[in-house]
């Protein structure tokens, strides 16, 4: 126990890293993935197909490419993040492509009958996005980001890799450092609490918006 | 008064409406008959605008207007579909205000209370609060119509209203479109319910499908 209250600290701060990859991710990706989504439904062929490619880059190479990708390879092309920045660009960059896979989706899943029964209510293409289509689709893709938010949770582990200060890192230091698993389980333990909290907010939202159907 | 004058209307090269002419008289009822395939229901959208036109004029009270782009006078037409396609995500009674409020510009007050009156008349007094899902087929369309209502059309449209009813609901779909017809709407009804469209109709057209 002693132990424990000893090597918490550095686990904690830990914790504050990866919430804030976790926050700052969730909080630009969505809504840059609807944007993206919308564009991958416009007409404009152009567009389209520069979204497919840039989705395909995203979802077809590792996560952690990406990130070595972005921290050691673009100041080569004369861009320099600082690590924290490399690591919440390349996330950003990363979950907004699923995001937007999935908001593609979500979009599609409404009938044209909504929007022509918009059209001839003269409501504007904004307002039927905002009143009509975004609750309906929100309420569809609910589970799927469900899914990506959890996974955000344990994906923010990667950063390790240039070299931040996140919660898996401070357990692997402890652990190094002492030769013991306890940090380890801890870690564990933390992560799983995260994603608990994570489910349960999902699930409340899940549940607000059962009043329709 | 709504002429059409020559309508034609294309897909993939083929012609789906040819030259058609027509005029409904204001408070009258237009019924367009015809077997599956033959057009009704593109005509129907051609008139809400829902399709362009390859060819021909509408005029609207002897003024032409291209259903398409009329946007922002209020020359408006309204539409009941098929499948009423009623927002499931609001209540009936945001529904019928939505329109009003956001294109219109009423307050949310005039607009609410105007609806509660449109839904009284049509006999859903006590539905306002209830979500679609939660309503018959039949209530869905009354619904729907109410909403249409609610934009203060010149013109109110239907295609098929009575496919997805109950067959005893025929009845009572009819007499909603009489009472409007009372009241001064003038209105189209496509559908292939020949009895239907006789006992009601002022005027019928027969749209045969094109060789």
């Amino acid at each position: 126990m002693h132990y424990v209250s000893q090597i918490l600290p550095s686990l904690i701060s830990g914790t504050g890293m990866t919430l804030s990859i976790f926050f700052w991710t969730l909080i630009i990706s969505v809504p840059l993935g609807i944007l993206v989504g919308l564009g991958m439904i416009t007409r404009f062929k152009p567009l389209t197909w520069l979204i497919n490619i840039y989705v395909w880059l995203m979802r077809g190479t590792p996560l952690l490419l990406q990130l070595i990708f972005v921290f050691y390879g673009l100041p080569i092309a004369g861009i320099v993040f600082d690590r924290y920045d490399a690591a919440l660009f390349a996330f950003i960059l990363n979950y907004t492509a699923y995001f937007a896979e999935i908001f593609r989706g979500g979009l599609q899943a409404i009938p044209v009958g909504q929007y022509e029964s918009a059209r001839v209510l003269r409501l504007t293409n904004w307002q039927t996005l905002r009143k009509i289509v975004i609750p309906q689709v929100v309420k569809i893709v609910l589970p799927s980001i469900g899914n990506e938010v959890i996974n955000l949770v344990k994906d923010s582990s990667l950063v390790y890799v240039i070299g931040l200060g996140d919660l898996l890192r401070a357990g692997n230091v402890a652990m190094a450092r002492d030769v013991t698993l306890v940090p380890m389980l801890l870690v564990g333990v933390i992560y799983l609490l995260l994603t608990a909290v994570c489910t349960l907010v999902l699930k409340r939202m899940e549940k607000h918006y059962s009043y329709w159907r | 008064m709504l002429e059409l004058k020559g309508i034609t209307k294309k897909f993939d090269g083929k012609t789906i409406l040819d030259q058609v002419d027509l005029t409904v008289n204001d408070g009258q009822i237009l019924t367009i008959v015809g077997p599956s395939g033959a057009g009704k229901t593109t005509l129907l959208r051609c008139i809400s605008g829902l399709e362009m036109v390859d060819g021909g004029q509408f005029l609207l009270d002897g003024q032409p207007f291209d259903p398409a782009t009329n946007r922002d006078n209020d020359a408006v037409i309204g539409v009941v579909f098929q499948d009423f396609q009623l927002f499931p995500n609001l209540t009936v009674l945001q529904n019928v205000v939505l329109a009003p409020t956001m294109v219109l510009k009423k307050s949310a007050a005039d607009a609410e209370k105007e609806a509660r009156a449109l839904l009284e008349r049509l006999n859903l007094g006590g539905k306002a609060d209830l979500y679609p899902y939660e309503l018959s087929g039949g209530q869905k369309q009354r619904v729907a119509i109410v909403r249409a209502l609610a934009m203060h059309p010149k013109l109110l449209c239907y295609d098929e209203p009575t496919s997805a009813l109950d067959p005893d609901l025929r009845r009572e779909v009819e007499e909603i479109i009489l009472k409007l017809k009372r009241e001064g709407m003038t209105q189209i009804v496509v559908t292939h319910d020949i009895p239907f469209a006789e006992s009601i109709a002022d005027q019928m057209l027969r749209v045969e499908p094109k060789e």
